[in-house]
């Protein structure tokens, strides 16, 4: 893929309140999928390419058209772009009818021609019955379809949607795509398309974009991307509240584990079996809500990890306890008192219920043990 | 000779038009800028409503006198003063009703959605059909309002056409200032008269407003 061969080429930096949005890609006359979480920034790259927003530096390329370069001072108004933007609100404009809406982006063309192809697509779109009527009289799913057709009769250059049918109904919701799809097709323009649902951004396209902090961080086949490990970043966005480096010790494919060491404490954990050799470093990320804590040492149980602490902190959050477990190396499996007190320590972040709390008792320096199941750890990419 | 009630009418409805032709860039400029001492001119815009009406009067009249600049450049020209004139309470009531006419402009256009603008332009038009179809037709309403109000402002107006026009029956002589004479003369009958003209109008300019204000809500729900 080179810049001048690609239908849209975006190149991006613009400052934000919480990151920098810096976002480099290129699509040809395909359907991209925006894959993020709310606020990775997905809504902005789109105003940037609709026009809305103007990037502190970077290049927009549509086809051959130059819509913005910072460094010859290009900066096409919305108007001039070609671009075609939906959003969740249709945005019709209330005082006009169905049909005037349509037309709305065709008023500089003659009359016959207007109304031969405001025509099509009303009957494309199964509103020619509305055509006289204003939006606030039909439904919202006839008013997204009306949005739709308002802009696609413009014949864009690009399509933007941005979670254009979040507030439909599924039946609705894919009678739309369809139509959206088959006109895709046909007029075979790039479309970038925003969700932040996992199970959209598998059905919709062959291709995703993942944007985390205004960056785009997997660009692929959504199956790659969504079961390949995922980042640290993204760990830590979506909850994690253990999040370890360490080393594999050793690998045993025949169990399906790995010894891994925590640096910091040289505490080992079980892991799940991942693609590493031993020696190497890997990032471990453990879910609090994931880890047990028991007052006696427990036994017959099944769970490989279990590691002897001391609780350094009780916090009552909403709907949850927080207790903070220190444990040091060598405590696992281990009688309760054996723990060296100068011993490198790794903190556990642990949530239980306030039920549980009040039925163990917890206080701040009780010798407490740690269970972790092995499949509840996971490896983040590095 | 102009009756009080007339020359009050002509007033009013002249300085409502140019309030209108001047108002209405002035609010879209408000509404729209995002020109950081924009609240500087909003209260200076404001201002007239909470002076009062002497204050303004009394710095008009020295600036509309043959002293002042604006007086002096009109008496060269015309070769009269601007106070003690027609034009001259145009003048001032246009400030003086200028608040009535640009806050409800504002709001009106401030009141039209973003998105609508955005979609409009991304559908290829230019800012000035999006002003003449969208912004316009929706911000209406608001408009008509903010006529009406500066009609009816300058209608009621009394302090400052007295200390800027004084009191010349059948120049600057309008129906309020001619209501207060006769209270003075005792001329209760001719009071009442022109006081429940007053009152009528007003009221059934209010009432027209709300009437068409109402059907087009209707329309738009």
């Amino acid at each position: 893929m080179t810049a001048s061969g690609a239908s849209l080429s975006v190149e991006i930096h613009l400052p934000l309140t919480q990151f920098p949005l810096v976002c480099t890609f290129e699509a040809q006359r395909e359907v991209v999928v925006l894959f993020g979480a709310s606020g990775a920034g997905k809504t902005s790259v789109l105003d940037c390419i609709a026009g809305f927003r103007t990037p502190l530096s970077g290049r927009i390329t549509l086809g051959d058209r130059v819509v913005f370069c910072s460094e010859r001072g290009i900066n096409l108004p919305p108007r001039l772009r070609h671009v075609g933007y939906l959003s969740q609100q249709p945005a019709l404009f209330p005082h006009l009818s169905v049909r005037q809406n349509v037309e709305y982006g065709l008023l500089d063309l003659p009359r016959t021609e207007r109304d031969e192809r405001v025509g099509a697509i009303l009957e494309r779109f199964h509103i020619a019955a509305l055509a006289a009527s204003r939006p606030a009289a039909i439904s919202g799913g006839e008013q997204q379809r009306v949005a739709l057709a308002r802009t696609l009769v413009c014949e864009p250059e690009l399509l933007l949607l941005d979670e254009p049918l979040s507030a439909l109904d599924l039946r609705l919701k894919s009678l739309l795509l369809e139509t959206l799809f088959d006109w895709q097709r046909e007029h075979a323009v790039p479309m970038l398309y925003v969700t932040h649902e996992q199970s959209e951004a598998y059905s919709l396209s062959r291709r995703v974009l993942v944007l985390e902090k205004g960056s785009v961080v997997a660009d692929g086949e959504p199956q790659r991307i969504f079961t390949s490990p995922i980042s640290r970043e993204r760990a830590e966005l979506s909850g994690y509240e253990n999040i370890f480096d360490a080393v594999v010790e050793e690998a045993h494919p025949a169990l399906g584990t790995m010894t891994c060491r925590i640096t910091e404490s040289n505490l080992l954990l079980e892991a799940p079996i991942a693609n590493k050799n031993a020696g190497e470093a890997a990032c471990l990320a453990l879910r609090a809500g994931d880890i047990l804590v028991a007052v006696n040492c427990p036994s017959g149980i099944s769970a490989r990890n279990l590691l002897q602490g001391r609780i350094r902190a009780v916090e009552d959050r909403a709907g949850m306890v927080e207790v903070r477990v220190r444990c040091a190396a060598g405590s696992a499996r281990t009688v309760p008192g054996s723990t060296q007190n100068d011993a490198p320590e790794t903190e556990f972040c642990v949530h239980i219920t306030r039920g549980a709390l009040q039925n163990l008792a917890l206080r701040p320096g009780q010798a407490v043990w740690i269970i972790i199941k092995t499949h509840s750890i996971q490896f983040l990419r590095s | 000779m102009t009756s009080p009630l007339l020359l009050s009418l002509q007033l009013a409805l002249v300085t409502a038009f140019l309030l209108l032709v001047l108002g209405l860039p002035v609010a879209c400029w408000l509404a729209f800028t995002r020109f950081r001492l924009r609240f500087l001119i909003e209260s200076l815009v404001a201002l007239p409503i909470v002076l009062p009406p002497t204050v303004l009067g009394f710095y008009l009249l020295l600036e509309f006198g043959s002293r002042g600049w604006l007086g002096a450049f009109w008496q060269r020209f015309t070769g009269h003063t601007l106070a003690f004139s027609f034009e001259g309470l145009v003048l001032g009531s246009i400030i003086y009703s200028l608040p009535f006419a640009v806050q409800p402009f504002t709001s009106a256009f401030a009141s039209v959605d973003r998105r609508l603008l955005a979609a409009s332009s991304s559908l290829g038009a230019s800012s000035w059909r999006t002003f003449w179809r969208i912004t316009f037709p929706l911000a209406f309403p608001g408009i008509v309002t903010g006529f009406a109000l500066s009609f009816a402002h300058t209608l009621g107006e009394f302090g400052v056409v007295l200390m800027l026009g004084g009191n010349i029956a059948g120049r600057t002589q309008t129906a309020s200032i001619a209501i207060y004479d006769n209270v003075q003369m005792l001329d209760y009958p001719t009071a009442a008269r022109q006081s429940i003209t007053l009152l009528g109008i007003s009221f059934a300019l209010l009432v027209l407003i709300n009437a068409l204000n109402r059907k087009r809500n209707w329309r738009l729900q």
